[in-house]
């Protein structure tokens, strides 16, 4: 494939300067490349000092680990991030009300639009959420929604993180590492902000307390400190002035979830959680976990808690629940999505599967459970080997897959060693959701796969990250 | 604040405080070795007893050298106190704590155990330990004072001081306890040259030398030194100091949080019963049963910290 293939977010694809990025790029045009290579050596030591790492499972010797940041800002204008924040609005509503009607009446299935089956035999789905109303009627507190581009209005949902969606500390802390080494940029260039993240999340978060918390109590439930994402939980705490909690902390105490100070157990009223619902409690879930809080779910079944975010929406960001978002948006918002989905086919069905298997060089197959990268196969960078074991794996499970066409995503330049090159990106907003509203920072998280003509961003396989900006038009 | 964080703010500060006396005392050792021109392999022993690391050392090692024990006590991973093991241990429980400490104590923390992680990657050779006593010194004396310049006086604080001078008063106990013996008023032994150089092993151990000279001159005699190291209301090492500073962040937390614990008495106990005699009666008493009962009171009154203070389930 040839690099004029893609679309890029600063050159198009002819070669001519977009416009989002004309003041950068005359800022750049002043600049030297052994400073920026200095900045770029700086801008690591900033991260490494500040601890900013992650934890890659499975290497003992590396167990902490810097994401690659890119100094290159990646630039979104005012129009274009208005289009998108509204398509992302309607989205993370319509998940909401499909999270509500899945764990109630089941509207969506007795209409016709999804098949039962794709609900009773999903392991996402929670029966113990079955009827439960959450405190302030809020599912997904805390979205992430994965966008990638294609073209110049071209933009696709390629994922949904309805779970704990993480990544938000980097959107942060490349901000703050950029107004550090280029402050300049950011008088000539009018960038929306995000610090104010933290804030908007604790109060978020509070707006869902359950009812009678005057000045509820918030904490963020961590696994600890070896999971990959523990420099993000305490970040998130120290940002919102809160406790980092783990499950040997807390304990049910006169029916409500408390947890263990110097001066005794002291209640709290909203958890935004960053444990999976499997381990959130060992007498409802499952029975060996030493993370979670044994009763905490009849807590909640009581309306005396606020998971954040709920248990069990997992099953709205499944990824064979994906392929029928665009009905589902339809179906509880009444309007046409805005974001279009990628085209997915659904290997549980024989005919796309028959498809999925006569094509697989030219497609991406995912897992429907899978994340981080972990399991796929990338049809047009997979040896013949690969291809052969895949093919074995879909016919051995076909449920298990999805497969979707391989796309062309954007690229925006890096900083290397010679100079710019276009790398793939994709875009993670965040997303907070209470009573009061629906709140989307400006930008979001850019990954960006540092390997010359990769297609993966995940930073568990070697991705990195850019400061995103939103201008103010 | 959780009872969780209590417990890493203590231990963080606790093996920072452990850290800077294990590379005192291996400091003090080599400058002993340079000194002294018959072999110094006996001296080694006592300052891995000092440090409480002697056994652990012995059990690993057929014979004791000088270049063994230094690594023993600075690299050695087999032993929790050797001092890569408490810099690392601090900056876990510094990470496990991240939401009660300021931005600057972090970075101190981290910057700390990277660069001495760094100088004690290999071993440090004889050319190199003065560089890399140096870079733990002045590392650890970094937290501690952003530490001082930054953080608020509240809990979190006291919990930082009282894990710091536990394991202060612990030290210089230890180190007083090793050495008594060359303190004790005895004729024969009083001015040979011999206990000079160990006079000064233990003023060194605990970076006293300056300040007891202000004190006392250059003549010093063991009762002197005794006395200033264990009452001594001036000097920041002595367990007199240590213990009223233990009391007093004990006292704090108690109006702090307007309870009163069996850990404040405790305090209380340990400051009127060890600190209202003067030296001679020390003496009197045994200087080693007057020691090895202030480490008994404090390894008590740590556990009872941890109790009052629910530090565990």
């Amino acid at each position: 494939m040839s690099e004029r293939q893609f679309f890029d977010e600063m050159w198009g694809r002819g070669g001519t300067l977009r416009q989002p990025y004309g003041r950068f790029q005359s800022w750049l045009e002043g600049e030297d490349i052994a400073r920026l290579r200095a900045k770029q050596r700086e801008a690591e030591e900033v991260f490494r000092l500040t601890g900013i790492t992650f934890n890659v499972y499975g290497r003992a010797e590396a167990e902490e680990r810097l994401i690659p940041f890119d100094i290159i800002p990646r630039i979104i204008s005012g129009r274009e991030w208005q289009r998108l924040s509204r398509g992302i609005e309607q989205r993370v509503r319509a998940i909401n009300a499909f999270l509500y009607d899945i764990y109630h009446r089941q509207e969506i299935i007795r209409a016709g639009r999804i098949p039962e089956e794709a609900i009773a035999r999903n392991d996402a789905f929670l029966p113990q959420m079955i009827g439960v109303k959450p405190p302030g009627g809020t599912y997904t507190h805390i979205v992430g929604i994965d966008l990638v581009r294609t073209g110049d209005d071209q933009f696709y949902v390629l994922e949904d993180n309805a779970r704990t969606p993480s990544g938000v500390s980097y959107m942060l802390e490349n901000r703050e590492t950029m107004l550090q080494m280029f402050p300049e940029l950011f008088s000539q260039n009018r960038v929306q902000p995000v610090q104010s993240y933290p804030t908007d999340l604790r109060r978020s978060l509070a707006a869902c307390a359950p009812n009678g918390a005057d000045t509820p109590t918030v904490a963020v439930l961590t696994p600890g400190i070896y999971n990959s994402a523990y420099f993000e939980h305490a970040f998130l705490a120290d940002q919102m002035g809160v406790e980092l909690v783990e499950g040997h902390d807390l304990r049910v105490v006169d029916g409500k979830v408390a947890m263990r100070t110097t001066q005794g157990y002291q209640p709290i009223d909203v958890l935004y959680r960053r444990v999976d619902d499997d381990f959130l409690d060992p007498l409802n879930f499952n029975p060996d976990s030493a993370l979670g809080i044994p009763g905490i779910m009849d807590v909640y079944r009581a309306g005396r808690i606020t998971i954040a975010n709920a248990p069990g929406t997992g099953i709205a960001d499944d990824k064979a629940i994906y392929s029928y978002m665009p009905d589902i948006v339809e179906f509880y918002t009444g309007e046409k999505a805005i974001l279009e989905n990628v085209p997915t086919w659904r290997c549980s069905e024989p005919d796309a599967l028959a498809y999925v298997l006569d094509n697989l060089a030219e497609l991406v197959v995912k897992e429907v459970h899978g994340s981080g990268g972990y399991g796929m196969l990338i049809g047009p960078a997979a040896t013949r080997k690969d291809l052969a074991e895949f093919k074995a794996k879909l016919k051995a499970r076909p449920g298990n897959y999805i497969a979707q066409p391989t796309l062309s995503l954007s690229t925006v330049p890096i900083f290397t060693r010679n100079g710019l090159a276009p790398r793939h990106v994709d875009l993670r907003p965040f997303v907070l959701v209470s009573p009061q509203g629906i709140n989307i920072t400006p930008g979001g998280l850019t990954r960006v796969a540092i390997k010359k003509g990769s297609l993966v961003v995940n930073s568990s396989q070697g991705g990195g990250t850019k400061d995103t900006w939103v201008l103010e038009d | 604040m959780l009872g969780k964080t209590a417990n890493g703010l203590f231990w963080m500060y606790r093996s920072l405080e452990r850290a800077e006396n294990t590379s005192r005392l291996v400091e003090t050792g080599q400058r002993i070795a340079l000194t002294r021109l018959d072999s110094s392999v006996g001296e080694w022993i006592s300052i891995m007893q000092t440090a409480g690391v002697a056994d652990g050392y012995l059990a690993r090692h057929e014979e004791v050298t000088k270049e063994s024990a230094i690594d023993w006590m600075l690299r050695a991973r087999d032993n929790p106190s050797s001092v890569l093991s408490t810099i690392s241990a601090a900056r876990q429980n510094a990470r496990l704590v991240r939401t009660a400490l300021t931005h600057d104590v972090w970075e101190a923390m981290n910057r700390c155990y990277m660069q001495v992680r760094e100088r004690l990657a290999r071993k440090v050779g004889e050319r190199d330990l003065p560089a890399a006593i140096d870079c733990i010194q002045q590392h650890t004396a970094l937290v501690r004072g952003t530490t001082q310049g930054t953080m608020l006086r509240n809990d979190i604080f006291n919990f930082a001081r009282i894990g710091t001078y536990l394991e202060r008063a612990d030290n210089i106990s230890r180190i007083l306890d090793v050495k008594y013996y060359v303190l004790l008023p005895s004729v024969n032994s009083v001015g040979s040259s011999i206990d000079n150089v160990q006079w000064e092993t233990i003023l060194r151990a605990v970076s006293a030398r300056g300040g007891f000279r202000m004190v006392h001159g250059s003549q010093a005699s063991p009762v002197d030194i005794a006395r200033f190291l264990i009452l001594d209301r001036r000097m920041p090492r002595s367990l007199r100091f240590s213990i009223t500073k233990i009391r007093d962040n004990l006292t704090y937390l108690g109006s702090d949080y307007g309870v009163h614990h069996p850990s404040h008495a405790q305090a209380d106990t340990l400051v009127r019963r060890f600190m209202s005699h003067d030296i001679d009666s020390i003496f009197e008493y045994g200087l080693h049963e007057y020691l090895q009962d202030i480490l008994a009171a404090l390894a008590a009154l740590g556990h009872q910290i941890e109790i009052d203070y629910r530090f565990y389930e």
